[in-house]
C-alpha cells in the first residue's frame, strides 16, 4: 500500500512544482506563463522530473543497459542527420530536393534501408563464416573478452552448437528480409492484379472476389497461417527447404487480401476516370487497361501500402519463425535465432554483454520496420499534402 | 427556427443538401434531431402510421442485419476451417501414427475418428459437436489412449481448451485494464497538445513499439523487470487453486508486453478520431466564445468522440486475439495461444481446428461489436439514404 501511497505523494509534489513554477514565472509577467494552464505546468514539471531521473539513472553503475540504450538513441540521431547533410549536399539536384524537407526521422529510415540492403546483397563478402558452420567452442560469450569467457574471434560469440552469431546475424539479413521481399512482391502480385482486375470487369467477377476476400479477412492471419502451416508440413514431410517455400506462398496469399482492397478502391475510383473510357473506347484490351492506365495511376498509394506491408510480411515472418514454424533451422533467420538464444537472457545479471545474444537478432527485426514505418509516415504524409 | 425559415424559400434538392451539410457538421445537434425524430417515430408506429423513414426500427433492423452477417461469415470461416484441414493429401490417421503404424491400428483410429465418412457429413457432425461443445478428441491424446486401451476423460478437446481458455480471458482482461484508460488518456493528452515536444515524441515512441516484434518487447520486459531487477517472475507459471494476488503477479509481465503493443495502436487512434472531431467547426466555435480547452474537450470532443474511441478499443481487443499466441509463448503462460502452437507443431488437428474457432469467432465478434457501436452511435449510418 505504501508505494501507492509514494506515488499519489510524488504526483502531488510534482503538481505544487508546477504550480510554483508558474507562479514564479508570472513574476517576469511574461505572457506565456500568464496563460500557462495548470495542466501544462504540471506537464513541465513531469518532463523536468523525467530528465532528472534520466540524469540520475545514467550516473548508476546498474543501468547499463539504460546507457546502452541512450547511445544508441545518440548514435542514430548523428547518424541520420549526416547522412541527411551528405544528401543536401552531394549528388543530382533532384535527390537533393528530396533532402531538403526530409525530417530526421525518414533521412533514419532510408539510412538503415540502405544498410540493410547493402549487407543482404553482400552476406556473403561481409560474413567471417558460413552461416551453418559449427566452429570450435560453443556457447562464447558475447564481447570477445576472455576474462568474461568470450573469444576475440567471436565477436558476438556462439551459439548452443558453436556458431558463429555474427555470421548468422548478416546472413538473417539476406534470409528473413529477402523471404519477406519475395513474399510482398507475391503478395502485391496476386492482388494487385486480382483488385485492379475487379474493378475494371466490375460485375460477378469483383462480387466473387470480394466477398471471398471478405471471408478470408475474418481469420485473423496469424492464426490462419499457423492453421495452414500445420497442413503445410503435413505435406512437406519433412522436407524443410518445401515448408519454407510453402510458409512464402501461405503468407503471400493472405496477405494478398489486404492488398486486394486496396488495389480495387483506389482503380474504382480510376475507372470511372475520362481517359480510362477514352482507352476503353479504342478498343484497348484487358491488359493494356489494367498496365498502362490504371496502374500508373494508382503507383503512389500502392507504394506506401508495399511499405506498410512488407513490415507487416517481415513481422509475420519473424514470429512464425520464433514460433518454430517458419523459417527452417539450416538456414539462419532472425525469429529463430532469437527463440534459440533466449536462454542467454537469464544471465544477463552476471555479464550484461550476454543479453546481447537474444536480444541483437530481435532489435535487427524492429529497426527495419521502424526505418520503412518512417519512411512510409513520411511518404504518406507528404502525399496528402498535410501541413498540420 | 432560423433555418426553417431559409429553408422555406428552396428547392427540396438544396433543402437535402444544405440538410446533409448541416448533419455533417454539427453531429452533435444532428444527434439531438434524430433523438427527436426517434421519438417521434416511436409515436407513430404506435399510432399505427408507417412510411417514416429512418428511426429506431431501422436501427434494429441494421444491427440485426449485422447480426446475421456476422454469424453467416463465422459459418463459412468454419467451412474453410474445417475444408482446409480436410483437403490434406493422406490420412491423418496415418499422420498421427506415423510411418511405422500397423493398418490394422490405423483402421481403427480411422473409424473411432469418423475418418471413413463423406466429408459434408464429417463438417455437419462436426458443426453439429462443436455447437454443442463437444469439439472432438486430441490425436495426441487419442494415440496414447490406443496404447493404453481407454480414452481418459481429460483427452477431449474441450477438457483441455477450457480452463486455458479462462486463463486467456483473465490475461487479455487484465491488459485490457491497464491499457484502455492509459491509452484514452495518453491519446487525448497528444491531440490536446498536438505538433508540441510531448507529441513527437509520443509519435516515435509509439511508431517504435508498433514496429517491434512481440518477443522483443517480451524479452526486454524480462531482461528489465526479471533478469537485472528481480521484481516480477518472468515464467508466468499459473494453476488451479492460486490465489488473485499471486496469479496477478505472474500475469503481469506477459500483460505488460500486451500493454505496450496495444497502447501504442489505440493512443494513435484515439489521437487521430480527436483531432478529426477538433477540426470541426461546432470546437472552433467554442473555442472562439472564450470556453478553456479542457471544457471544450469535456463538454464538445469527448461526448462525440466517445463513438469512434469505443469502437477503436473493439478493434484493439481484436486485434489482442493475434498478440496473444507469441506473448503466451514467450512467458510460457498456460493459455490457448500456447496450446495451439504446440498443437500446431504436433500437428494435432482437432485442438488446431479447435482453437482456429474459438480465435476467429472471438475476432470476428469484436470487430462486429466495433461495427455495430459505430453504426448505433453515428446518425448518419443510422439513417441510410
Amino acid at each position: 500500500m505504501s508505494v501507492w501511497l509514494w506515488i499519489v505523494a510524488v504526483l502531488a509534489a510534482l503538481l505544487g512544482l508546477g504550480w510554483a513554477g508558474r507562479a514564479l514565472g508570472r513574476l517576469s509577467g511574461r505572457r506565456r506563463f500568464r496563460d500557462m494552464s495548470l495542466a501544462e505546468a504540471f506537464g513541465w514539471a513531469l518532463a523536468l522530473a523525467a530528465l532528472l531521473g534520466a540524469a540520475w539513472l545514467w550516473t548508476r553503475p546498474g543501468a547499463v543497459y539504460f546507457r546502452w540504450a541512450l547511445i544508441g538513441f545518440a548514435i542514430s540521431a548523428v547518424a541520420a542527420f549526416v547522412f541527411r547533410l551528405l544528401g543536401r549536399h552531394l549528388g543530382p539536384e533532384r535527390l537533393r530536393k528530396q533532402f531538403r524537407k526530409m525530417p530526421l526521422t525518414a533521412a533514419f529510415g532510408i539510412l538503415v534501408i540502405i544498410i540493410y540492403a547493402v549487407v543482404a546483397i553482400f552476406a556473403g563478402w561481409i560474413a567471417p563464416h558460413g552461416q551453418e558452420a559449427v566452429l570450435g567452442a560453443a556457447n562464447v560469450v558475447p564481447g570477445g573478452d576472455p576474462a568474461m569467457g568470450g573469444d576475440p574471434a567471436f565477436p558476438l560469440g556462439t551459439d548452443r552448437i558453436g556458431r558463429d552469431i555474427l555470421s548468422r546475424l548478416i546472413y538473417g539479413a539476406q534470409n528473413t528480409v529477402g523471404l519477406a521481399f519475395a513474399t510482398t512482391l507475391l503478395a502485391f502480385f496476386l492482388g494487385g492484379t486480382l483488385g485492379l482486375l475487379a474493378a475494371v470487369v466490375g460485375g460477378w467477377l469483383d462480387q466473387l472476389l470480394s466477398r471471398g476476400v471478405d471471408v478470408l479477412m475474418a481469420i485473423p492471419s496469424l492464426i490462419f497461417a499457423l492453421l495452414l502451416l500445420t497442413i503445410a508440413s503435413v505435406w512437406a514431410e519433412g522436407a524443410r527447404g518445401w515448408l519454407t517455400f510453402y510458409m512464402v506462398v501461405i503468407i503471400a496469399v493472405i496477405d494478398s487480401t489486404r492488398v486486394f482492397r486496396l488495389a480495387r478502391s483506389v482503380g474504382i475510383g480510376i475507372v470511372v476516370m475520362d481517359y480510362v473510357e477514352a482507352a476503353k473506347l479504342r478498343g484497348e484490351g484487358m491488359g493494356h487497361l489494367v498496365f498502362r492506365e490504371i496502374l500508373p495511376n494508382a503507383m503512389a498509394p500502392l507504394l506506401a501500402e508495399f511499405g506498410l506491408r512488407f513490415c507487416f510480411v517481415f513481422l509475420t515472418i519473424a514470429s512464425l519463425s520464433f514460433l518454430g514454424v517458419g523459417i527452417q533451422p539450416p538456414l539462419a533467420d532472425w525469429g529463430t535465432m532469437v527463440r534459440d538464444l533466449a536462454q542467454f537472457i537469464n544471465f544477463a545479471a552476471f555479464a550484461p554483454m550476454v543479453a546481447l545474444a537474444p536480444l541483437l537478432p530481435a532489435l535487427a527485426i524492429a529497426l527495419l520496420t521502424v526505418g520503412v514505418n518512417f519512411v512510409v509516415d513520411w511518404m504518406l504524409h507528404r502525399a496528402s499534402g498535410l501541413k498540420s | 427556427m432560423r433555418w426553417a425559415a431559409a429553408m422555406r424559400g428552396r428547392s427540396s434538392a438544396a433543402r437535402r443538401k444544405v440538410k446533409a451539410a448541416r448533419l455533417y457538421s454539427y453531429p452533435h445537434i444532428a444527434n439531438l434531431k434524430a433523438i427527436k425524430r426517434v421519438r417521434k417515430c416511436t409515436v407513430l408506429a404506435r399510432s399505427g402510421h408507417r412510411g417514416v423513414s429512418g428511426g429506431l426500427g431501422s436501427v434494429i433492423r441494421i444491427v440485426l442485419q449485422r447480426l446475421g452477417f456476422g454469424l453467416l461469415t463465422l459459418l463459412i470461416v468454419s467451412m474453410v476451417i474445417f475444408g482446409a484441414v480436410n483437403l490434406l493429401p493422406g490420412d491423418f490417421a496415418q499422420a498421427v501414427l506415423g510411418q511405422s503404424a500397423t493398418p490394422e491400428a490405423v483402421a481403427a483410429i480411422r473409424t473411432q475418428l469418423g475418418l471413413d465418412q463423406p466429408l459434408p457429413i464429417r463438417y455437419v457432425a462436426w458443426l453439429r459437436d462443436a455447437a454443442r461443445g463437444d469439439l472432438g478428441v486430441s490425436f495426441a491424446q487419442a494415440n496414447f489412449a490406443s496404447f493404453t486401451g481407454r480414452v481418459d476423460p481429460s483427452a477431449t478437446v474441450l477438457a483441455q481448451i477450457a480452463p486455458r481458455f479462462a486463463n486467456t480471458m483473465f490475461l487479455a482482461g487484465v491488459t485490457a485494464v491497464i491499457a484502455v484508460p492509459l491509452a484514452v488518456g495518453l491519446g487525448i493528452l497528444a491531440a490536446l497538445w498536438r505538433d508540441t515536444a510531448f507529441d513527437k515524441g509520443a509519435n516515435i515512441a509509439t511508431l517504435s513499439s508498433i514496429s517491434s516484434p512481440e518477443f522483443f518487447l517480451a524479452y526486454i520486459l524480462i531482461l528489465l523487470l526479471a533478469v537485472v531487477n528481480p521484481v516480477l517472475p518472468s515464467l508466468s507459471n499459473i494453476f488451479p487453486g492460486m490465489s488473485f494476488g499471486e496469479r496477478l503477479e505472474r500475469t503481469l509481465l506477459p500483460a505488460l508486453t500486451l500493454t505496450l503493443v496495444v497502447t501504442a495502436h489505440m493512443m494513435r487512434m484515439t489521437r487521430a478520431a480527436i483531432l478529426n472531431l477538433m477540426a470541426q467547426p461546432y470546437i472552433e466555435m467554442a473555442r472562439l466564445k472564450g470556453m478553456r480547452p479542457f471544457r471544450v474537450i469535456w463538454r464538445h470532443a469527448l461526448p462525440n468522440a466517445l463513438a469512434p474511441i469505443v469502437n477503436v478499443v473493439a478493434l484493439n481487443l481484436a486485434y489482442l486475439v493475434t498478440g496473444v499466441v507469441v506473448v503466451e509463448v514467450v512467458f510460457v503462460y498456460p493459455g490457448i495461444g500456447q496450446l495451439f502452437v504446440d498443437s500446431v507443431k504436433l500437428r494435432d488437428i482437432p485442438v488446431v481446428q479447435a482453437c482456429c474457432l474459438i480465435f476467429a469467432a472471438a475476432y470476428i465478434l469484436l470487430n462486429l461489436t466495433a461495427d455495430i457501436l459505430s453504426i448505433v452511435s453515428n446518425p448518419r449510418l443510422r439513417h441510410p439514404k
